[in-house]
């Protein structure tokens, strides 16, 4: 382990903490087009933290991903150290305690437990829902679109009053987990022909979705549009196909 | 700091188990009150309007749902004993990890097993990989938590209390294929934090031939 005198040179930061970034060695197994491998992303620069990204194509999945993350076999997977952490949730609350700085979840254990409730519950309702919307047809679309559009109204709710973002003043866990919604949401809409962000219906969350957008840590970290639309065009059909058998 | 708590519970749910496992193993005194979920209370519906599901804790008048949810807020407002979680940021991240696996995984496999369709094979050889992978992860420790109970270990157990349930309507044996899980289980309900909170797998069994008839499932 390499020892540096931190207190001259960053004052309060703990020693044991400047030894931690001095040797650590990060790497993130991602996808170009995958909302949660961004996420860790958002989250590593977010900290400040330097990282190896590693491309990984899950329609041919490496030796790696399958000994890094043999039990679900999908990206992003975190290596911090040599140590593999799986599942977007999970690795951002480990990035959130192995790096102090710019603190992603609240302080307060309830106000953490909210967070938490809220990500799970888009993550499920608006996330799993548009997808499925997405990659259906008829009824079953139709039925996909009304529930991703209620659930869409209960995010609306937390929104309003809150400052510029979920986190407070500065980005932070719900905001990261809801991030797809800024710039993936659209192009599944322009795809599967459907609307579910009304603007004038969630004036709340456009106002927010502006905001992510323009932050300094989001808006140059984006997967180009044109290829999104080809990427999910592309999905959506082989999913309905198969769906419809 | 300890205000008054409460607990929404609906006895044969392994979700509501979890939480009061992690109550009991922190010592905490808190109210319990039963839900019929045919016929939800006006509390339930105020304190969970968004999933109108047990359990709910409620904490000096504050709601909180999802098990695992609840039972990690419980580790980081009563950390002052018995912590659920580990401290190291790695070994944690695979607690939760393992959490999560079991509550995308466990809870509609065994469904699928008591109901009883034609996605009951395929259900009960999910069950066994599922077990057979916790039973892995597990080893040679005596806890998934190490020398005591932790969070995976609260997150799987509550489940066991299912096990007779799913073996008599798939009529497969679980011990058969994963004995030393089994063992596991049976080391967990000699704490009194977890026999308290696992109903008898008799009693879990009457429930579901009730549910399946009013559910209208036979």
């Amino acid at each position: 382990m390499a020892y540096i005198n931190a207190e001259d040179q960053l004052g309060d930061c703990k020693q044991e903490q400047v030894i931690l970034m001095a040797t650590e060695e990060v790497k993130l197994l991602g996808f170009w087009v995958s909302p949660f491998a961004l996420r860790v992303e958002w989250a590593l620069k977010i900290k400040g933290v330097k990282y190896e990204y590693i491309e990984e194509d899950i329609f041919n999945k490496s030796t790696l991903l399958m000994e890094l993350n043999p039990v679900h076999k999908k990206v992003p997977v975190l290596v911090h150290d040599g140590k593999a952490i799986a599942e977007s949730f999970v690795i951002l609350e480990y990035i959130d305690e192995a790096w102090k700085q710019n603190p992603l979840l609240p302080q307060d254990p309830y106000e953490r437990a909210l967070a938490r409730f809220w990500a799970k519950f888009a993550e499920e309702k608006i996330f799993e829902g548009a997808w499925n919307a997405l990659c259906s047809r008829g009824e079953e679309k139709q039925k996909a679109l009304r529930q991703t559009i209620e659930a869409m109204a209960k995010i609306e709710g937390e929104l309003e009053g809150k400052q510029q973002f979920f986190g407070g003043e500065s980005i932070g866990y719900l905001d990261i987990i809801l991030g797809w919604i800024s710039y993936c949401l659209p192009v599944w809409e322009e795809v599967g022909s459907m609307e579910i962000l009304n603007p004038i219906k969630f004036p709340a969350i456009t106002a927010w979705i502006n905001r992510f957008l323009n932050h300094p840590v989001i808006k140059d970290k984006l997967p180009p549009t044109d290829k999104m639309l080809v990427y999910f065009h592309q999905r959506s059909e082989a999913l309905a196909s198969t769906a419809n058998g | 700091m300890e205000g008054g708590v409460v607990l929404l519970d609906f006895w044969p749910s392994s979700f509501t188990m979890r939480v009061k496992i992690a109550l009991a193993e922190k010592g905490i005194k808190y109210e319990c009150k039963h839900e019929d979920l045919f016929n939800k209370s006006p509390l339930l519906l105020e304190m969970n309007p968004v999933h109108k599901k047990i359990p709910v804790l409620i904490h000096n008048g504050k709601p909180i749902s999802e098990s695992l949810i609840i039972v990690q807020y419980i580790d980081e407002v009563w950390n002052h004993k018995s912590p659920l979680l580990p401290s190291d940021p790695y070994q944690r991240s695979q607690a939760l990890f393992w959490g999560d696996y079991l509550d995308k995984k466990m809870y509609s496999c065994g469904k699928r097993i008591w109901v009883g369709k034609e996605d009951q094979e395929e259900a009960k050889e999910e069950l066994m990989k599922i077990l057979k992978t916790m039973e892995g992860e597990l080893g040679d420790k005596l806890y998934f938590g190490g020398d005591s109970i932790g969070y995976v270990d609260v997150a799987l157990v509550p489940f066991t209390s299912w096990f007779y349930t799913f073996e008599t309507c798939g009529n497969f044996s679980i011990e058969a294929d994963c004995p030393k899980l089994i063992a596991w289980a049976k080391r967990c309900k000699e704490s009194e934090s977890v026999c308290k909170a696992l109903p008898d797998p008799l009693e879990i069994y009457g429930f579901m031939l009730q549910l399946k008839k009013r559910l209208g499932l036979n």
